[in-house]
C-alpha cells in the first residue's frame, strides 16, 4: 500500500508543514528564498503584506510557549491574516474533551490554518489527518518528534552566515533524546546536504540508534566541536527529565557547557546557535551567549520571516489546487 | 443429531491425520474420522470437498471486554466473532472489571458464555488480589470455579518475593502460571519498540531489555519453584532464545506468539499509525524473524490472537494517548495459513499450533478429532480471498492494522459440540 505524503497536496505542493522528513531539498530552499524576500517586510515602516488577507489562522497551543506563539502571531499579522490564539492546556482537555472534539469545534468556526503545539509526538500528524481538506496544519512542536519551523529558521540563519550548506560541519549539543528541535535540524541539515552532522552528549541523552538519522555521535564535547562551522546548543529541558538522566547541572556544565575556551576548538568563524530559551551557566556560558559568535537573537528575528514563508507557502498551495 | 462431513481435507495433528476423508459426528461427539462408517445414517451432510476440516481453534488470549467494558465489546459479540473465525475454545485473561480474582466473577463469565453458546470460554484467574501484585489470590477456589490457569495479566508483579510466592502457591495446586513478562521500570513511559523508529518519531521506546530482564527473572524463579509456566505473546528474539534454552534444559515452560507479531514490525507504525499500537510493541525485523523461526522449530508451540477489541474513539488520538491492542480474532486463521504459504511450513504443523498445542497448554480436551471428543470442528475454504474491512468483521472492534489486507482462507462452518454455531450460508 503506497500512501501519499500527508504534507503534500495532489499537485505535490506543500499543504501541511509537519516535519522536514520526507521533503525535497528544493522545497526547503524555496521556503528559505521566500523567507529572504519576506524579511524585507519586517524592515519597512508599514510591516504588512496582503498575502493572506481574509484568512483566519488559529494558534492552537496545548503546551505553554511564549516565543514560538508570538512569532507565529506576528508572522500571521504581517501577512494580514486574522489570528486567534488559543491556549488549550488548561481548558478543554482538562474537562475531558478529546483532541478531536476540540478540533471539530474549531473547524466549525471556518478557519484556514491551525498552528499546533502539543506535548505528544505525532499530534500534528493526527490533526492533519482529521482536518477538512481546505485547512492547513503547521507543526509548532509535537512532543519529541518535530519542530520544523524552528529548524527552518535555523537553516535560514546558517545560510545568511555561511552561504552554502555543502561544506559545513554542524555540531548539535545536548539533550538529543527529548529534542524535537534536534530531530528537525538533523533532517533539514542532511536534506540540504551539509558535509557532517554531529550530535554530542552523554549516552543518557542520546536516543537509540540515532546514527540511523545520518549523524555521527560524540560523547566528548571537545572532540565534537573540533573544526565545526556551526555549533547548536540545545536547552537542557529540565521539565522533560522523567528519570535519572544526569547527576547534576554542575557536572553537565563541566562536560557539555559551551565556554569561550571550548569554542576555540571550532573553526575561527564558527557561529553559535540556540533555539532558546537559554539556561546560562547550564548549557552555555553567558559570555558565549552574548558574544560576537552568537547568532541567538538573529534566530528569533528570522523566525518571523521564515514562519511567514511557511504560512504563505502552505495556504498558497490551496489556491493552486483550486481548493481555496 | 448425526452429521457427516464428507470428502474434506481433514487435518487433525493430534492423531496424525492429514488426508481427504470423512468426519462422522453423533450426539455432539466425534464418532469417527474414516472413509466409511457402517450403520451411520446422517441427519445432515456437509460437503467439504476442497475444504479443510480441522479441530476448532483454541485461542490462548482473547479479551471479550465483558464484564466492565461493554462499550468496547460483549461476550456475545466476541464469541460470535470467534465462531466465525473457527475458534471454539478461547482463554480470557483476568483483567476484566470486576477482576477475575473471586470464584463469583469466574462463574459469572462462564454462565454468560454458556448462555450465548458460540464458543467455550476459559478464564484465567488473577494471580494476586485485584491484580495488585501484592496479595495472593484464592487460587484453589479459582481453580475449583473452572479457571484453567492464573495470571496477573498486563500488570507486572514487581516484587520478586511476591512472584516467588505466587509460583509456589500455584504449583501447589498444579496451576499453570501465564506470564506477561515486561519489566515496568524499563518500560517506563514507552509505547513503541526502542530503536531507530522510536528515535525518528520521538516516541518513548520500550527497550528489548524490558522483556529480557523480566523473562530472565521469571525463568530463574520458575527453576526455583518448579511451577508450570506459559509466557504469553513474547515479542523479542532474545527472550525467545532464553526460553528455548530453558525448555532444552527441561524447564516446564511454553510460549506463544500473537499472529500479528509474525507479520508486522515497528516499521509498520509509519507516520504514527495507532492501529500498530500494541503491547508488547511491534519489534524489529530481526525479532520478527526470530519469532517466525520459533514457530517453525517448535519452541513457540502456540499462535494466539491476543484479541483486544476497542471502540473507534480509543484509537483516535495522538499515538501515545491511544489504547494499545488489535481486534484479532478474525485474522488469526488467515494469518496462520499465510504463514505456511510464506515459509513452506507444513500446514498440519501450523494447525497444531492453533489447536492441540494450545489445548495442551491449558490442559483441556480440545483441539483434536479423536473418537469420543467433543465435536468442535471448523471447515475452511483455504483458497477463498477476502479483504479485511469493517463490514467483513463480526467483532465489535474494528481496530486492526490489517485493514485492506487481502486474506486467503475463510471459515465456512463451525461446529461446537456438534452444533453449527457458524455457517456462511
Amino acid at each position: 500500500m503506497i500512501r501519499r505524503n500527508i504534507q503534500l497536496n495532489e499537485q505535490g505542493r506543500l499543504r501541511h508543514f509537519l516535519t522536514i522528513e520526507g521533503l525535497k531539498r528544493q522545497m526547503l530552499v524555496d521556503i528559505l528564498d521566500t523567507a529572504e524576500s519576506l524579511s524585507g517586510v519586517t524592515d519597512q515602516t508599514v510591516k504588512k503584506v496582503p498575502l493572506l488577507r481574509g484568512k483566519t489562522i488559529v494558534n492552537l497551543f496545548f503546551e505553554a510557549s511564549t516565543r514560538t506563539r508570538t512569532t507565529f502571531e506576528l508572522a500571521a499579522k504581517r501577512l494580514s491574516a486574522d489570528v486567534l490564539n488559543l491556549n488549550i492546556s488548561a481548558s478543554a482537555t482538562k474537562k475531558g474533551e478529546t483532541l478531536l472534539d476540540t478540533l471539530n469545534n474549531l473547524q466549525a468556526m471556518h478557519c484556514d490554518m491551525f498552528v499546533v503545539r502539543h506535548a505528544d509526538s505525532g499530534a500534528a500528524h493526527f490533526i492533519a489527518n482529521h482536518v477538512a481538506p481546505h485547512i492547513s496544519v503547521i507543526n509548532a512542536g509535537d512532543g519529541s518528534h518535530a519542530h520544523p519551523t524552528q529548524a527552518m529558521l535555523d537553516m535560514f540563519t546558517i545560510r545568511r552566515h555561511k552561504g552554502d550548506f555543502y561544506p559545513l560541519s554542524v555540531a548539535i549539543v545536548g539533550d538529543i533524546m527529548h529534542s524535537r528541535v534536534a530531530r528537525s535540524q538533523i533532517h533539514a541539515l542532511t536534506t540540504l546536504g551539509v558535509t557532517e552532522v554531529r550530535v554530542v552528549g552523554p549516552k543518557t541523552l542520546m536516543p537509540k540508534d540515532v546514527e540511523s538519522l545520518g549523524v555521527h555521535v560524540f560523547h566528548s564535547l571537545d572532540e565534537g566541536l573540533r573544526d565545526v562551522d556551526v555549533v547548536i546548543m540545545l536547552r537542557l529541558q529540565n521539565e522533560r527529565m522523567q528519570g535519572e538522566l544526569l547527576p547534576s547541572e554542575h557536572e553537565y556544565y563541566q562536560l557539555y557547557g559551551l565556554t569561550n575556551e571550548r569554542l576555540k576548538l571550532a573553526k575561527p568563524d564558527a557561529i553559535v546557535m540556540h533555539p532558546g530559551p537559554i539556561n546560562r551557566g547550564v548549557e552555555i556560558e553567558s559570555s558565549v551567549a552574548d558574544g560576537s559568535r552568537s547568532v541567538i537573537l538573529q534566530q528569533v528575528t528570522h523566525g518571523i520571516a521564515v514562519r511567514m514563508a511557511v504560512m504563505s507557502t502552505c495556504l498558497g498551495s490551496h489556491a493552486d489546487g483550486g481548493a481555496a | 443429531m448425526r452429521i457427516l462431513i464428507k470428502h474434506g481435507h481433514v487435518i487433525d495433528p493430534a492423531n496424525n491425520v492429514d488426508q481427504t476423508t470423512n468426519v462422522y459426528v453423533a450426539d455432539g461427539k466425534i464418532a469417527a474420522v474414516a472413509d466409511s462408517l457402517d450403520g451411520f445414517t446422517p441427519d445432515q451432510e456437509i460437503d467439504a470437498s476442497k475444504q479443510l476440516v480441522c479441530p476448532g481453534l483454541v485461542d490462548l488470549s482473547a479479551r471479550l471486554r465483558e464484564p466492565g467494558l461493554e462499550h468496547k465489546a460483549t461476550i456475545e459479540s466476541e464469541t460470535k466473532a470467534a465462531a466465525a473465525a473457527g475458534i471454539t475454545s478461547l482463554v480470557t485473561p483476568p483483567d476484566t472489571n470486576p477482576i477475575i480474582d473471586t470464584p463469583a466473577v469466574a462463574k459469572l463469565i462462564r454462565k454468560t458464555t454458556q448462555d450465548s453458546g458460540y464458543c467455550k470460554v476459559y478464564s484465567l484467574g488473577a494471580a494476586t488480589q485485584g491484580l495488585s501484585g501484592e496479595h495472593l489470590s484464592e487460587m484453589a477456589a479459582l481453580k475449583a470455579a473452572g479457571c484453567v490457569g492464573i495470571s496477573n495479566a498486563l500488570t507486572p508483579i514487581k516484587n520478586p518475593l511476591i512472584m516467588r510466592r505466587v509460583m509456589e502457591y500455584a504449583a501447589t495446586f498444579d496451576l499453570t502460571l501465564f506470564l506477561f513478562s515486561e519489566d515496568p521500570s524499563l518500560r517506563h513511559f514507552g509505547c513503541v519498540h526502542e530503536g531507530s523508529i522510536s528515535t525518528r518519531l520521538g516516541l518513548p521506546g520500550i527497550p528489548e531489555a524490558a522483556e529480557t530482564v523480566a523473562v530472565a527473572r521469571d525463568l530463574a524463579l520458575i527453576a526455583d519453584t518448579g511451577v508450570r509456566a506459559h509466557f504469553c505473546h513474547i515479542s523479542t528474539a532474545k527472550a525467545l532464545q532464553m526460553i528455548a534454552r530453558a525448555q532444552f534444559e527441561g524447564l516446564p515452560v511454553s510460549v506463544d506468539v500473537a499472529a500479528h507479531q509474525l507479520y508486522l514490525t515497528d516499521m509498520d507504525i509509519g507516520e504514527f499509525d495507532s492501529q500498530c499500537h500494541v503491547r508488547p510493541p511491534l519489534r524489529g525485523q530481526r525479532d520478527m524473524q526470530g519469532l517466525r523461526d520459533g514457530v517453525r522449530n517448535g519452541s513457540i508451540s502456540a499462535i494466539c490472537s491476543d484479541h483486544q477489541p476497542h471502540e473507534a474513539d480509543a484509537k483516535l488520538n495522538p499515538f501515545i494517548e491511544t489504547a494499545p491492542g488489535i481486534s484479532a480474532l478474525e485474522t488469526l486463521l488467515p494469518l496462520s495459513l499465510r504463514f505456511t504459504d510464506e515459509t513452506g511450513m507444513d500446514l498440519s504443523a501450523v494447525i497444531a499450533r492453533l489447536t492441540i498445542e494450545p489445548a495442551r497448554i491449558i490442559g483441556i480436551d480440545a483441539g483434536n478429532l479423536s473418537q469420543g471428543a467433543s465435536a468442535d470442528i471448523t471447515i475452511i475454504d483455504p483458497e477463498h480471498y477476502w479483504k479485511v474491512a469493517p463490514e467483513n468483521l463480526l467483532s465489535r472492534g474494528h481496530n486492526t492494522p490489517f485493514l485492506d489486507w487481502d486474506m486467503k482462507g475463510r471459515v465456512n462452518y463451525t461446529l461446537l459440540a456438534g452444533n453449527p454455531v457458524f455457517s456462511r450460508a
